[in-house]
């Protein structure tokens, strides 16, 4: 019997590791190895074209002496500032005034669904076309409203910031939206049933039970959001490749200019660490702060 | 019978508001689109006014003909290139994924835990951290100007595939598969004949995220594909956007945009239950 049992799991052993070979090889390959090689990089100097040298801090001493590398990551934490309640404010309260019976909800459905679902690359363009400073529709409608100098969104620097958040929220708004119509239709309906009978009013039932019951999505939403914003490219380098004066530039962009047109390896590893490490610490922080927070 | 009628007078006012708001933003959603197609159809000259009228009509098929004339006829060899690296991509990572999905969830081998606990501890590096090293292995193996640096990784590993998938088979009853075993049913025919199908919805809705995401992969087209011919759909309308910005290059880009938008817009249709679904889950961890 009991040499039955040891066949039977040899051979479970076997299948299993045929099972996940290829992504275990693929881990292997295309993540372990990569992200021990990248750390190695962040030592060394390497133009792709010779081997690489072996610098010591070089190039942490080269980025963090880097003006632009802290403009984009100062931008980087003024998108936060934007972006991250902007999204989860439009998102939720759609979420939330959505949810009852309403006319034409497969329409209003669809149409939030819309921008996330499209080519970024080919929606960003549109939006450049919609910020154009003459035969813009934004900058004509808003000149129909009596605005008379309506600033010239993508080339100045005070305004394209704001701008490129708003397109980045736009493409958004509709995945988290999702994802707190579906926590929504998991509180119970009792405990609104409860509060009418007290007499509460909307506010009250929104801030004491659809918040509350809601923190933990909301705490996933953020650090999601967090995590897109770090990634920011594609919409970026489209409508303004990060200028005007590296006024929209984000950390991504920095690793990709860089690795692929200076093709300075190292320095773009250190900034492709620093992003992982941002990542990290905001996913650290929110979790602590979570178990203190959030009612379960 | 009067207080009723009141709060029933309350309510379809609230649901009026309610309704305008939301429909503000539906409209906000949709207008860029709405714009953009209506660009692509719009006559030249109108395009570039320094007034702007929301709803001229003055159409023409120059710009989607302008399009389909560029570089020779380039748009056709972008979509084809864009679906090859999407559907071979997406296939591929399924078939992996939930090999090893399952596996991982119903497969009693040594080591799975630990190996699946370093798969999902790797989850949250950002994918720039490994892009660089990546660059480096496929330019040294001659990989670059080919297909294989963005087909060949995303098959080979996707571990938030796996998570996902291990998490529907997980909550497969075990005992369907020890029937089968009376049956002489081996590992293989188990995953093929019983886990296959009863995973089909969370199979299709890793495959939209799987095809969208490559279908919008811009950054990864960037690095690797320069040669022309090896043009996908992104590269092509960027490419678009170095010519002069004049009404006629607008309403161009326009068009080209539109196109690149049908192939999504169509699976999306006929998927939306499913990638609703798949969106909707990831909030309940």
């Amino acid at each position: 019997m009991r040499k039955r049992l040891t066949k039977k799991q040899k051979k479970e052993n076997i299948i299993g590791y045929a099972f996940i070979a290829p992504q275990l090889i693929g881990f292997v390959l295309f993540v372990a190895f990569p992200l021990v090689f990248s750390l190695y990089l962040c030592f060394a100097q390497w133009n792709m074209i010779d081997m690489p040298e072996f610098v010591g801090f070089m190039n942490f001493k080269a980025i963090f002496q880097d003006r632009i590398f802290w403009k984009s990551i100062g931008n980087t934490f003024i998108y936060i500032a934007i972006v991250v309640p902007l999204t989860l404010f439009s998102s939720l309260s759609l979420a939330i005034l959505t949810n009852r019976k309403l006319p034409m909800m497969k329409f209003f459905r669809a149409a939030f669904f819309l921008p996330m679902v499209t080519s970024t690359v080919a929606i960003a363009m549109v939006w450049a076309f919609i910020y154009q400073a003459d035969g813009g529709v934004l900058n004509s409608v808003l000149a129909v409203f009596g605005i008379k100098n309506p600033p010239n969104w993508l080339q100045d620097s005070q305004f394209a910031r704001l701008a490129v958040s708003v397109v980045s929220i736009w493409l958004k708004v509709g995945y988290y939206y999702i994802i707190f119509d579906a926590g929504l239709k998991n509180i119970p309906k009792e405990l609104y049933e409860a509060a009418d009978i007290d007499g509460a009013s909307v506010w009250r039932k929104i801030w004491k039970i659809t918040v509350p019951m809601l923190s933990s999505v909301m705490f996933f939403v953020t650090v999601m959001l967090f995590i897109d914003v770090f990634n920011m490219f594609n919409e970026v380098f489209i409508m303004t490749s990060g200028g005007p004066d590296y006024s929209t530039y984000t950390l991504s962009m920095y690793i990709y200019f860089y690795a692929f047109e200076q093709f300075d390896m190292g320095r773009a590893a250190v900034a492709s660490w620093v992003l992982f490490a941002l990542v990290g610490i905001v996913t650290v922080i929110q979790f602590k702060i979570k178990k203190r927070l959030v009612y379960e | 019978m009067r207080k009723l009628k009141r709060v029933n007078k309350r309510v379809l006012i609230q649901t009026v508001i309610i309704t305008v708001i939301v429909l503000i933003a539906a409209l906000l959603c949709i207008f860029p689109f709405y714009w953009m197609i209506l660009t692509a159809v719009k006559n030249h000259d109108l395009i570039n006014q320094g007034t702007v009228d929301l709803v001229t009509f003055d159409l023409t098929w120059e710009s989607f003909k302008a399009v389909f004339g560029y570089n020779g006829g380039l748009i056709w060899r972008a979509y084809l290139n864009s679906f090859i690296i999407a559907i071979v991509q997406t296939l591929g990572t399924l078939f992996t994924s939930s090999l090893a999905a399952f596996a991982f969830a119903k497969i009693k081998f040594k080591g799975s835990k630990p190996i699946y606990g370093l798969f999902i501890a790797t989850l949250m590096i950002p994918g720039q951290v490994t892009m660089l090293p990546l660059f480096m292995m496929f330019a040294k193996i001659g990989w670059t100007n080919s297909f294989l640096p963005l087909i060949v990784p995303s098959v080979m590993i996707n571990t938030y595939g796996v998570f996902m998938l291990r998490s529907f088979i997980v909550s497969i009853p075990s005992g369907l598969l020890e029937a089968s075993e009376v049956d002489g049913c081996g590992w293989f025919r188990k995953y093929f004949k019983i886990i296959l199908p009863l995973i089909k919805p969370a199979l299709i809705t890793l495959g939209l995220f799987s095809f969208i995401g490559s279908w919008n992969n811009y950054m990864g087209h960037l690095i690797y594909l320069s040669d022309p011919k090896l043009t996908t759909i992104p590269l092509f309308i960027a490419g678009m956007k170095e010519t002069h910005m004049t009404g006629a290059a607008w309403g161009r880009i326009m068009a080209a945009s539109t196109l690149s938008i049908v192939p999504i817009a169509i699976i999306y249709l006929f998927c939306q239950k499913y990638f609703v679904q798949g969106i909707a889950t990831t909030g309940m961890k």
